[in-house]
C-alpha cells in the first residue's frame, strides 16, 4: 500500500465504461474490514500448540505465521470466532472490543 | 467411449484445474482426467470436492485467477450447480463444461434427455449438443477458444449412454497442433493474493443492468466467432463444426430438426427415406445457445413443412426445441407449418423407424392439429 484512498462512490455513465466483469475497481487491502469487529481473538501463547489451523481457516487470510507462531492482524480480521471454534488446544479467546 | 473424447478433449486444451463430482454417466471423464493428471500426462490440478456446487465454485476460482478450467457432470448434478452457472457467466468466467443429458428424477433414470441441460438454458452459457464421439473431443477444443475470446462459459453436451459409453474411433490431434490452435488463456483481468478485489459485490440498479447488457450483446457475437472457429479448425484438422449441421435440406419439402444423437439416426433414416422417393432433410441443430436464428430461417426459406423432435418438455408449454424454431420463423414466415414432436424421453430409443413414423405423419397432415405430437408414448 504506497498510500491512504478514501472510499468514494463511482457512478459509471455508460456500459462502455463499466467493467466487464463484476468486481471491485479498487484493491480490497484498502478495505480495512477490522472495523466490523464487535470481539476480537486473543491467543494464549503458553497453551498454543502452533498447529497452524487457525491460519488455515482463517476466512480473511488475517492470521499469519511469524517465528512458528500465529499473529493476527486485526486491521483486516472481522472477529468471525472461526478460529477459536476450530483451534484444538482451545487457547484462542474471544474478548470484548471496548471503545 | 464419449466420455473419454470429452477427457481427451480437456487434456489437448492443456486445462489447468478440473474440479469435479462423479455422477453417472458422467464419472469415466473424470477418471481419465484424474488419471492423466496423477501419471503426468497433463500437468493440470486436480481438486477433488465434496459436491457439484463446489466443484463449479472451485472452477470459478481457478478461472478467476487466470487458469484454464474443465469440469463435467450429468443431470442432478448440473441442477445442484445451477447457481454457480449465474455466476460463471455473470463473472464473465470462460469455465467449459462436459454435461452428460440424463433424464430429471424422479423417477430415478440414468438415461438420456434434454431436460437437465435445456432447464440450464438462460444461465447464460454457450450450449453445444454433439452427435458422435469425434465431434466431442473437436468441440472441446473449440470450446475453449470461443469461450476465453468472448469470456462466456460453456458446455460440452452429449446424451447418456448413445454416446457417453459407445466406443468409436476418435481421430486424437497432435499435441503440437492444438497448442498452435488454442494459445495458453491470458485473461485480462485476473485477481491474486497480490491484488485482492472484491468479486460479485453488491451491484446496485445504476450498473447491473449494463453488465447483463454486455453480457448479451457479446452473446451476440458468438455465432459469427462459432462459424469462423470452425473453419479456422477445419483448415488445421480437416473437420468442420458450425452452428448447424444440414443434411439433404437443400430440396427437402420436409425439413426434420434435431440435436444430440438423434441427429445420426435421423440422418441415416433420411438417407432411406430418400431411396424411397421422399424429399426429406435434416437439420441437425449443434448450438442452441445463441439459438442460430439466421441459419436457420435461411434453411427453411424453400421447404414446405419442418418438423421439430425434441427429447426434453417444457411442461405447460411445448418442447423446446421447437419453441425455439418457432419463435426463429416469426415475422419470416406466418405460413410454414411446423410440427413439434415429442420422442424419447429418460432413454427410450429413438430409431429410423421413429423418423419414418414422424416423416409419414407430417406429410400426411397440412398442418399440425396439436401443440404435442406424442412419438412412442404407450396410451
Amino acid at each position: 500500500m504506497k498510500k491512504e484512498k478514501q472510499a468514494k462512490e463511482i457512478i459509471f455513465k455508460s456500459e462502455k465504461e463499466v467493467p466487464l466483469m463484476p468486481m471491485s475497481v479498487g484493491n480490497m487491502l484498502w478495505n480495512k474490514t477490522g472495523g466490523w469487529r464487535n470481539i476480537r481473538p486473543v491467543i494464549d501463547f503458553e497453551n498454543c500448540i502452533q498447529c497452524g489451523i487457525c491460519w488455515k481457516f482463517c476466512p480473511d487470510a488475517a492470521i499469519y505465521i511469524e517465528n512458528e507462531r500465529p499473529v493476527v492482524d486485526y486491521v483486516y480480521c472481522k472477529g468471525c470466532g472461526l478460529c477459536a471454534e476450530e483451534c484444538p488446544s482451545k487457547c484462542i479467546a474471544m474478548v470484548e472490543e471496548e471503545k | 467411449m464419449g466420455n473419454h473424447a470429452l477427457s481427451y478433449g480437456a487434456m489437448l486444451g492443456r486445462a489447468q484445474v478440473i474440479a469435479a463430482y462423479p455422477i453417472t454417466p458422467q464419472t469415466q471423464v473424470v477418471e481419465l482426467l484424474s488419471e492423466m493428471c496423477a501419471d503426468k500426462t497433463l500437468d493440470a490440478k486436480f481438486i477433488k470436492v465434496e459436491s457439484e456446487h463446489s466443484a463449479m465454485a472451485a472452477c470459478l476460482g481457478a478461472s478467476l485467477a487466470g487458469a484454464r478450467t474443465f469440469t463435467a457432470t450429468s443431470a442432478q448434478g448440473l441442477a445442484l450447480m445451477h447457481e454457480l452457472l449465474h455466476w460463471a457467466s455473470g463473472g464473465r468466467l470462460p469455465v467449459v463444461m462436459g454435461n452428460i443429458n440424463r433424464a430429471m428424477a424422479p423417477g430415478w433414470s440414468i438415461w438420456s434427455d434434454q431436460n437437465d441441460s435445456l432447464s440450464q438454458r438462460d444461465t447464460g452459457w454457450i450450449q453445444f449438443y454433439c452427435s458422435n464421439n469425434q465431434e466431442v473431443l473437436d468441440t472441446v477444443i473449440q470450446a475453449f477458444k470461443v469461450s476465453e475470446k468472448l469470456l462466456i462459459p460453456s458446455m460440452v453436451i452429449l446424451d447418456a449412454f448413445t454416446l457417453s459409453h459407445t466406443y468409436e474411433v476418435v481421430d486424437v490431434p497432435e499435441q503440437a497442433k492444438v497448442d498452435k490452435f488454442l494459445p495458453p488463456f491470458k485473461p485480462e483481468i485476473t485477481i491474486t493474493p497480490d491484488d485482492p478485489h472484491a468479486f460479485g459485490g453488491l451491484t446496485g440498479p445504476e450498473h447491473y443492468f449494463e453488465l447483463r447488457y454486455k453480457l448479451q450483446k457479446d452473446m451476440e457475437k458468438a455465432p459469427a466467432l462459432i462459424e469462423e472457429t470452425g473453419k479456422e479448425y477445419e483448415k488445421m484438422f480437416g473437420r468442420y463444426l458450425g452452428q448447424v449441421e444440414e443434411h439433404c435440406c437443400d430440396d427437402a419439402e420436409l425439413i426434420l430438426v434435431t440435436s444430440g444423437t438423434m441427429g445420426s439416426t435421423a440422418r441415416v433414416a433420411v438417407d432411406m427415406l430418400r431411396e424411397e422417393g421422399i424429399k426429406v432433410g435434416n437439420l441437425r441443430i449443434k448450438v442452441f445457445r445463441p439459438f442460430p436464428f439466421e441459419k436457420v430461417r435461411n434453411i427453411f426459406k424453400n421447404t414446405k413443412k419442418v418438423a421439430v423432435i425434441d427429447r426434453n418438455i417444457s411442461y405447460g408449454h411445448h418442447g423446446m426445441f421447437f419453441q425455439e424454431v418457432k419463435s426463429a420463423m416469426y415475422g419470416f414466415d406466418h405460413d410454414l407449418p411446423i410440427f413439434g414432436f415429442i420422442a424419447g424421453l429418460g432413454g427410450r430409443d429413438i430409431t429410423p423407424s421413429t423418423f419414418r413414423e414422424i416423416v409419414e405423419f407430417s406429410l400426411e397432415k397440412n398442418k399440425p392439429e396439436e401443440e404435442i405430437i406424442w412419438i412412442g408414448v404407450n396410451r
